[in-house]
This record gives structure tokens, sequence and C-alpha cells, in this order.
């Protein structure tokens, strides 16, 4: 039984033809990078794990996270969290109610809500729960996103091209900062990016899909398979 | 659990909803069509109906009648708002007509018939306002304008009603066309502009907007409630005389009616074909003029007389609800009286009461039904979503079939029908015929901006571990507040306006501001016209004003949604 | 002649009857309690939509009874509903209980066995009804037999505006003369619209040296003989008529306003006392006046009827019990109301009952009993119908 994320053997068919095929195992507090040119299907591996496969593609193998095979398990079971380049905080919502939309249920509302508050003070945003989203600056509305899909416990997080909306000197910081929480929580990492400086940042292994369906494995250290 | 079962059902539910009164209806209209009425003691088959019809003398004009406006009216409004398009898109005088033209599309087609009636009769404001200083009349001219035997009152009276609906149409359609950059590019190649437009960008709005504009024309070659306001009566088109068949005490003119409505229906699909024909001729000729690189020498001209049309289609509208508002309130008032001698709220005390009740059945039934109808467009458009189902054109065919077949082809039939079936008539079986309208429309607004949903927020709310359930109900209709909320209003304005079904399918017995309001036309008490024609425009206009407030109210605090 | 009725009476259909006797008078009333009547009655005129909403909130109030008033551009639609609902067997619970109705529809609703009755006769107020002198036992010649109820006398009435069409014309002739000194200035509606219809056959009636053939119903020998002069008549009258004939007015509230706007000067109506109400609801100006033709005009009787399936019979015939009142009579007689004819008899009133009538200001464009002067009879429908068909057929299409 492995802690942390698996894909065994999984390839993406789009139209019945294989796309890609990527076979790794991910270990808590570890990031796997995958790099490859736009349209090689790099965020439709990230919706296969995330059981969000659009229309027209298909998938084998298998998606196994802390022992579990979530292959099959509904989208909102499987305990998968995600980044994308927008923040995607909920326009209708306050902060402070994008984070409560995160939390899962149970405990008081004033237990609720100092969580809210302490994952705000984490970041740097005390005082922020009654803001609408829409007036933050990007990089506030980037912690609050991360804050948010942290609250909601998952078991791994996946980042699809994350900073790319970011200006370089704001980058560097939210990199950091993502990096840093899914360590201190023993995430395993999965980052889809075409970003050389953000993978070189993740420090992991790091998959390069080609257009002829294979898959490269280079970096600081092998996977151990 | 019982939702998740419940929800496949929905799209099956709806095409039931929409597909089987049409079906039905045109069943019971076969039947009888051929000599078949069991009930009155005839039996089939046999072609007398049609032989009856064919023999009816005012046919050919009834017939021509039909045809004329029903293709005269769909091609002055297309060519208006392809014109008007061309010329000034994203100039500041298209957003002003366009906000001009917008809350038009809510006035229901009898009001907008009266006001035009009210406008240009011989004896109507126009003649009054320029009396007797202009024209020298101080009564009015015997100028046969309204009823004319040509119809071209009737024509009018349908343009003014079609050129919102088809610019409406035409904008969403614009938004997929890139049309913008299109323009540029031709008019930097020297192109004028609506010479460029034409060439590059009216192949691609055209393609997206030919259903609609089938739909205007299956519509405007069967209306009633226009023609029965602003139409000849020496004799009236087929529809309107088969509303009369239906309505004869002899029952025997029921078959005629039933043969009638299957050439109405022959009518309809025959003008079809030759419309599409007309577009392959168009395009093939297109194709040639594009080819010549005519750069377009009369297109500041061209799109002048454009803007002028809509801009007097628009103003007819507005004008012809201000007269009525004065007619409503009026004391006596003679011709060439520019205003009555007094204004009086004496009318208003006579026919109020009366509208107010008719207000409560008419928004009933609309409140019932246009929430049935959002009810199955969102079933049909989350299951499409769930399912990962990718809808193709031919399916959307399916939500205009119902626009398609003409009212008066299967409305009579129906009733027949339920009648045979016992099922009573009154609210319900008017509200399941609404629905046939109805949901097409809702359906038709909804769906682009519910699939342009950006879905990564599904991804993120169950990555955040939401079941499809609670992304339905606290992101994704709560962020679609707007668009809901217009689409409602659009089903309580198409149900607003809808007079022969709930004329045929009530019995006479629901009585709802639409019925009421033609059925004052025979009178001509222009005062009672006045009354219930401003109360029909306010039943179907006052909704799209919430639509617009209610999410500016509830959403005042989020600059995210001010836009959406 | 009476006995004539009751024996069609006793040969009419009964097991309608078997719910309710109405001779039985308390037992109608308490049964008539808590129904609901739907009156199908045209809504063109909103002078009569205002009658019959008071007509309603009054039987509420003493009988308990609901009345809706389902308004109807035709009358036939009535018709073809219980035609309709006859032949889907619904044979009761059907959608209307009562029609205002009369010649043709209700010739051809007796004729089907459409109408629940006899019960006219039976009813309380049926002892104040001048039925000696008044038309109110025949319909257009066909026997009422108790199947109808009488509750408001018509007769024909040319209206005129005086400020600009001084003198009354005494005949038909006269009329066609004036018409082609003044083209343009005169219309009627169009038929087969009861007051259309009812205009050629004014016509018929006064250009004909002897009109009784028309009281027996026409036939294919004599119809084309005895119609010729009136096809003549129109023929010249025509392109003479506004718009020249090639539209018409719907109905005949609808020439009001054409006159009230000039656009004619003389036109027809069927009520006697409409143009005096309509010049107090500002409708027409006051200089309007109504005038008769030297041999009188035709005049009939209003009627309710009550379908074999009506599911409130009972509140039905309460309706048209309170119809024949004094107090509903006088209200609708006042032409502030609507100015209908009664169809009572004064001399079987009781004294403060006739009073309502006497306090009666019949308005400036009302003529009086004697003025109306004599009330010709309404040709057999046959003579009504074949007559607005050829009329459709000569200028009802292909103008």
């Amino acid at each position: 039984m492995h802690k942390g994320l698996s894909l065994r053997d999984v390839t993406i068919l789009k139209g019945g033809l294989p796309l890609i095929r990527v076979d790794h195992e991910v270990a808590p507090g570890e990031v796997l990078t995958v790099m490859g040119p736009s349209g090689v299907g790099k965020s439709t591996l990230l919706a296969f794990i995330t059981g969000t496969l659009p229309a027209g593609f298909t998938a084998t193998g298998a998606v196994w996270l802390e022992g579990h095979d979530i292959t099959h398990a509904a989208a909102h079971q499987r305990r998968v969290g995600i980044l994308f380049q927008d923040d995607l905080l909920f326009p209708h919502l306050s902060v402070g109610a994008n984070l409560a939309f995160g939390l899962p249920p149970g405990g008081t509302r004033a237990d609720r809500q100092a969580r809210i508050d302490a994952a705000l003070a984490e970041v740097g945003l005390e005082g922020f729960a009654a803001r609408d989203p829409a007036t933050l600056s990007g990089g506030q509305k980037a912690r609050v996103a991360l804050m948010r899909m942290l609250l909601s416990d998952p078991c791994a997080l996946l980042l699809d091209e994350p900073f790319s909306r970011l200006d370089a000197a704001l980058r560097a910081q939210v990199r950091e900062m993502v990096f840093d929480r899914a360590r201190s929580r023993a995430l395993p990492v999965l980052m889809v990016t075409h970003d050389a400086e953000d993978a070189q940042a993740a420090g992991g292994d790091i998959i390069t899909l080609g257009d002829d369906c294979a898959t490269q494995t280079t970096g600081a250290r092998l996977s151990h398979q | 659990m019982s939702r998740r079962r419940l929800l496949p059902l929905l799209p099956a539910l709806t095409l039931l909803a929409l597909l089987g009164p049409v079906a039905a209806g045109l069943w019971g209209t076969v039947l009888p069509a051929f000599g078949h009425l069991p009930a009155a003691g005839l039996t089939g088959p046999s072609l007398d109906p049609f032989r009856d019809l064919f023999g009816w003398a005012g046919l050919p004009r009834a017939v021509m009648l039909s045809v004329g406006t029903g293709v005269l009216a769909t091609v002055i409004s297309l060519s208006i708002v392809m014109l008007v398009t061309a010329g000034w898109s994203g100039t500041r005088a298209f957003r002003a007509l366009e906000r001009l033209l917008s809350p038009l599309l809510a006035v229901p087609h009898a009001a907008a018939a009266f006001g035009l009636a009210f406008l240009i009769a011989p004896s109507g404001w126009l003649a009054r306002l320029a009396s007797p200083g202009l024209t020298g009349w101080d009564q009015p001219p015997d100028l046969l304008i309204v009823q004319d035997s040509w119809g071209l009152a009737m024509t009018a009276g349908l343009i003014v009603k079609e050129v919102p609906f088809l610019l409406l149409i035409t904008l969403a359609a614009l938004g997929q066309a890139d049309a913008q950059r299109s323009v540029r590019v031709a008019q930097a190649l020297g192109y004028g502009r609506v010479t460029g437009w034409l060439k590059t960008v009216f192949p691609r709005v055209y393609a997206q907007i030919r259903p609609p504009v089938y739909v205007v024309l299956a519509y405007a070659m069967s209306v009633v409630d226009v023609a029965v306001i602003l139409g000849p009566n020496t004799p009236p088109s087929l529809s309107v005389q088969i509303v009369k068949w239906m309505s004869h005490p002899d029952l025997s003119f029921r078959l005629e009616a039933a043969a009638g409505a299957l050439l109405q229906l022959g009518l309809v699909i025959g003008a079809l074909a030759v419309w599409r024909l007309g577009e392959m001729t168009v395009a093939a000729l297109g194709r040639r003029w594009i080819s010549s690189g005519a750069r377009g020498k009369a297109d500041p001209a061209v799109a002048g007389v454009a803007l002028l049309a809509g801009s007097v289609s628009a103003l007819a509208v507005f004008l012809g609800l201000v007269v009525m508002a004065i007619w409503s309130f009026a004391g006596f008032w003679g011709f060439p009286d520019a205003l009555p001698d007094e204004m009086t709220l004496r009318n208003w005390a006579r026919f109020g009461p009366g509208t107010l009740k008719a207000l409560g059945e008419t928004a009933l039934i609309a409140v019932t039904v246009a929430l049935v109808a959002l009810v199955l467009t969102i079933g049909c458009l989350e299951a499409e979503y769930r399912h990962n189902i990718r809808v193709s054109q031919r399916a959307v065919w399916l939500l205009y079939l119902p626009l398609l077949i003409p009212q008066t082809a299967f409305l009579p039939g129906l009733q027949t029908l339920m009648l045979n079936l016992g099922a009573d008539v009154g609210r319900v079986p008017v509200m399941l015929a609404h629905l046939v309208f109805v949901l097409p429309y809702v359906f038709l607004s909804l769906a682009d901006p519910f699939r342009a949903w950006d879905a990564r927020m599904g991804v993120i709310a169950a990555a955040l571990r939401a079941s499809p359930d609670r992304i339905l109900w606290r992101v994704r209709l709560p962020m679609l507040l707007r668009p809901i909320l217009t689409a409602l209003a659009v089903g309580l304005a198409v149900s607003v306006g809808q007079y022969l079904a709930t004329l045929l399918i009530g019995g006479g017995r629901v009585a709802t501001l639409t019925t009421e309001a033609v059925a004052l036309a025979s009178g001509a008490d222009r005062r009672a016209i006045g009354v219930y024609g401003l109360m029909q425009t306010g039943a179907a206009l006052v909704p799209f004003a919430l639509a617009l407030l209610i999410p500016a109210l509830v959403w005042r605090n989020r600059k995210g949604l001010r836009h959406a | 002649m009476k006995h004539l009725a009751v024996l069609a009476a006793l040969l009419a259909p009964l097991p309608a009857l078997a719910d309710i006797d109405p001779a039985d008078w308390d037992a109608v009333t308490a049964q008539a309690e808590g129904q609901t009547v739907y009156w199908n009655a045209w809504g063109g005129s909103t002078t009569t939509n205002d009658f019959i909403a008071w007509v309603g909130s009054r039987v509420a109030e003493d009988y308990g009874v609901t009345l809706e008033h389902v308004k109807l551009t035709d009358t036939a639609d009535a018709v073809t509903r219980v035609l309709s609902e006859k032949q889907a067997g619904q044979d009761d619970g059907g959608a209307i209980d009562m029609i205002w109705i009369n010649g043709a529809n209700f010739a051809a609703m007796k004729e089907a066995d459409l109408l629940f009755g006899p019960y006219a006769e039976q009813l309380p107020n049926w002892a104040l009804v001048d039925f000696e002198n008044k038309s109110v036992q025949t319909d257009f010649t066909v026997p009422v037999d108790g199947f109808e109820s009488p509750w408001a006398m018509a007769q024909v009435v040319f209206v005129h505006d005086t400020a600009r069409m001084p003198d009354r014309l005494g005949s038909m002739e006269a009329l066609l003369d004036w018409a082609q000194a003044n083209p343009g200035r005169f219309s009627y509606p169009q038929p087969p619209d009861f007051l259309g219809s009812t205009f050629l056959k004014q016509v018929l009636i006064d250009i004909l040296p002897d009109p009784s053939v028309l009281a027996d119903p026409a036939t294919d020998e004599n119809y084309d003989a005895v119609t010729e002069p009136l096809w003549a008549y129109l023929d010249a009258l025509t392109p003479h008529l506004w718009r020249e004939g090639r539209a018409y007015p719907a109905t005949g509230t609808a020439m009001f306003p054409l006159i009230a706007d000039g656009e004619i000067d003389l036109s027809i109506s069927f009520s006697p006392g409409a143009a005096s109400t309509a010049i107090a609801n500002n409708e027409l100006p006051d200089t309007v006046r109504t005038f008769v033709l030297d041999k009188g005009t035709i005049g009939n009787a209003s009627f309710v009827a009550i379908p074999y399936n009506s599911s409130a019979k009972a509140g039905a015939m309460v309706v048209a019990n309170f119809l024949m009142s004094p107090e509903a009579q006088a209200r609708a007689q006042d032409p502030a109301i609507l100015g209908y004819g009664t169809v009572l008899a004064m001399d079987k009133l009781a004294d403060d009952d006739r009073a309502l009538f006497d306090a009666l200001d019949l308005g400036i464009a009302t003529l009086t009993p004697a003025e109306l002067g004599t009330v010709q009879a309404e040709p057999h429908p046959s003579w009504m119908t074949r007559i607005s068909d050829d009329w459709v057929a000569r200028y009802g299409v292909a103008q």
C-alpha cells in the first residue's frame, strides 16, 4: 500500500486514438511536473484524475490515492484538490463564504468562522472575510483560492498552469507559498506547466509529454518504479 | 437519490411537452379534414372537406394574403435588421437603437397591433397631429389604411414586432461570428461598411439565425390576433378564416376548418421550401457578387435608409403605446383634435377592475408555465452537462419544430381531441398548450449562458468535495441568476401574449388580458382597448424590468457578476 | 299557436329535466345557492359587460349565485362549444351554463336538442312579461317554447350626427340617394355580423312592396326573385359606402368611433338607447340623434338560454329570472347604463316598480316609444342565413 498519488498505466485517448500515456507515482510532499506543448493533453490528464474528463475523450489505466482506487469514484468523493491559472473564486460569494464552501460540513458556526479567519491570517489576509472577491488583487485572489482548496482537506493537489497569469515578482512568491503549504501537509502534488522556471522551482520529477505519445522522465531523482 | 433518477427523465419529459400536443393536434386535424368526425355522425374518409374548401370563393385571396403578408413581413424585417447591423453595429447609434428595440420584444403582438392601428388609421394620431394644419383635413380622409385588402397594415404590424426579435437573435449570433475584426479587415481592403459586412459576416450570422428566421416566416403566415386587428376582412387571411369556421354553429364547417388547417400547414411547408431555394439563389448570387470585388459605393445611403426604417419601426410601437395610454384616459376626443377634450380616470374606473381579474388569470398561467419551462430547461441542460452529452444541430431543430408548425394547424385539432378524451377545458390544458410555445423560448434564452458557464467552476467545486446537486444549487444557479430570470421573463412574456392557445384550448372560460383585449377589437371601444392593451403590455414588460433589477439588487456588492 | 307550443314542449327531450323542475321555485333557489354560472355573452360592448357584472353582484347578494361572464366575440362560439361537448359525450358538467342568444343560433341549438327546458314560462317574473304585445314567444318566427327567456327588446334605429347630417331619412330609397350624394359617409357592420345582416333584412323589408313573404321559410323557388331588388340596391349603394365597401366595421359598436371621428355621418344600431349611452360615455358627440324609417324598423328580443349539459341549471334560471325583474329591467333601460328596451308590461307591474321606469330619463338621443313607431317582425331565419351567405359571396370576398 503506497501513500501518495499513483497513476498506473494511464492512457488518455481522443476519439479512440491514444494521446498520452503516464505511469508514475507521486510521494506525499513531492511534486511531479508534467510539461509539454499546449494541446498535447496535459490538462486532460488532470481532468481524468479529478473525474471530469470532457466529452470525446476516454482513458484506460487507474488512479490510486492513499491506497484507494479512485478511478471510478464520483468527482466530489475523490479528495483531489485542483488550482487553475485563474483563481475561479465564486463571484457570488464573499471571500469568507468561498472559504466556507471549501470547509467540510460540521462544527459550530464560531468554530468554522475561527478556521476561516485563521486560514486568511495564514496568508496575510486578516479581515478580508466580508470582501467581494472581485475587489481583490491577483495575488490576493490566488492566496484565497489556495486556502479554499486546502480547507477542503484534500489528499492530493493538482496544479493546472497555476502561476501563468501572475506577474514575475508575484509569481515566485505565490509559487513558494503553494509548494510550502503542500509540503507541510504532506500532499502529493501534480503540476502541469509549460514554464521551465516553475518546473525547476518544484524540485521534483519532470515528465515531458511529446507528440509521439512517449513519456520522458528527467529531473533530480527518478521515481522508484 | 430520487433526484438522480428524475434528472435523466427530464429531457424525455421536455420532448413530450414540446411535441406531444403538436403531434396530437395534427392527428386531431387530419381526421376531420378527411371527413371523419364520428362525434358529429360523420365518418370518412372523404374528400368533401377539401372540395368545400376549394369551393370557397375567398380562398385564392385568403391564401394570397397568408403567403404575401408572411413572406413580405419576413423579408422586410430581416432586411432591416441585417442592413442596420451591417451599417451600424458597434456605433453609438446602433446601441441606442438596440436599447430602444430590446424592451419592444416583450410588447405583446396584440398590443403593438392596436397601437399601430390607433396611430396610422385615417382618424389615427398621426393624422390628428398633422390636421388640419398640414393636411387641411377637418374630417378623416376616406382612405383604406387599416384592414386594407392587400394586408399591408397587417404586414407592418408584423414587421414592427419581428424587427426587435430578429435584432436580438442577430446580436446573440454576432458574438460568435468575430464580426468586428472581419469588417475591419474588409474595410482595410477598401470595402464599404455595409458591403464588407454583407460579404464577410452575413453568411456566418445567417447560418446561425436561420431557425428563428424560419420561425418568423411560419408565424407571420399563420398569425391570428394581429390579422384580426389589422388585417382585411373581405376576405380575411386563411388562418383567421379557419378560426371563423371553427366557431361556426354548423358543425360541418369544422371539417372545412380542418381541411383549411392542413392547407395552411402545406402553405407554410411550401413557403419554407421556397425560402430555402431562395437562400441558395442568394448564396449563388452572393458568391458572384463577392468575387466581383464591388466595394459598395451606395453603402452610406443604404445604411441611412436601414437605420431610418429601424427607427421608424421602433417609434411606431412606442408611439402606439403612448396613444393607447392617451385613449385610456380620454374623455371625448373628436377629430382632428391632437388631444382629448379632457383627461379622465373614468375609463380606468370602468375597466380597471375587469383588467385586474384578467391579470390574475394571466399571471397565474404565465408564472406556472414559465416556472415549469424553466425547471424542464435547467433539467435538460444539467443532464446534458452531467452526462457529457453534446447537442447536435438536429436536436436544436426539434426545439424549433413547434414554432414552425402553424398554430392554426394543430390547436383546433387539439381542442377536438381533448374533448374526445373527456379532458376538462380550463386552466390546466391551457397551461400545457402555452408550454408548447413557452418552452422553446425559455430554452433558447437560457441554453447559451448556461453552456457558456465556466465548467472549471464545477471542477473546482467538485474538488472542494461539493456534490453535483450542491454545485448546481450553490454555485451554478446563483451565478446564472440574471440569465435565469431573463429566461423566466421571456417565458412570462410569451405566455402573456398567447391568444389562440388560450382561446381555443380554454374553451372561452379562461379569460386572460390578451383574449379580453382581442375580444374588444370587434367592438372598437378605444378607451377599453387602451386600458387592456396597457395592462397587457405591463404584464409582459414588468418581469423584464424585474429580471434586470433583482440581480442588480441581490448582487449589488458583487462586482464579478455585474456583467454576467 | 299556443297549443302547438305546449305540444312541442311535451315532445321535447326530457332527460335534462330530470335533475331540476323549473316550476318548483323554492327547490331551484335552494339548489342555485353556491353554484357558479358561466354566462357566455358577446363581450364587445363595454356597457353590456358592466351591466352583466352588476347582475353578477346582485345575484350573488340575493341568491348566493356566482356569475362569470365569458366574453365572446361571436355567439356562435358558444354554440360550437356545446355541440362539440355533445359529440364528445359530455352530457353534464358542460363549460357553458347560459348563453345570450337569439335568431339563427337559437334555431340551431333548439333543432339539435342542445337546450335545457322548457323553463322560461315557469320563472316567477314571467308573469310580468308583456308576451301579449312583444314578440318574446317567437324568435325570428321560430317558436320559443320556453327554451329561452327574454331580457331585452331591440329595435333598429339609424344614428346620425346632426352636426354634419341634420335631417332624418324616411326610407331606404332616401338613404341610397343620400349616400350617392355623400359618398363614403355611411357604412354597416360586415355580415354575417348580426347587425349587418339585420341591415340587409331592413333594406329588403323596406323596399319590397309586400314583405309578408318573408314570414315563411325561403324556398329555392322564391328566394332569387324576392332578393333580386336587394342585390340591385346593394350594387348601387356599395361604391358609395365608407372605404367604397372594401372594408366594413366588424360590429355595431365599432361604428360609434367612426361617427365620433367624423369618418361617417350615418350608421345603424339595434338598441334605441345605445346612442344616448355612448354620449354619456364620451364615445359619441352630443350632437348625435336617432331616427326610424317611415314604415317602421325591425325589432326583436334578446334571450338567454341554458345548454342541456349545464352543471348549474338552477343557478342559470335564477339569473334568467333576475334579468326579467323590474330592478334589472329598469336598470337596463337606463341610457346611462345600457339603454335596452324592457320586456315587461307596465300595466302588470306594482306601482313602485312602475315608478322605477317612470323616473328614467331616456336621454337626448333616444326616441320615445311612440316615436319608435311600428315594430316590424323579423323574417324567418332561413332568409337571414341565405342572404348573409350570399352577401359574403358577393361582397365579402375578392373585392
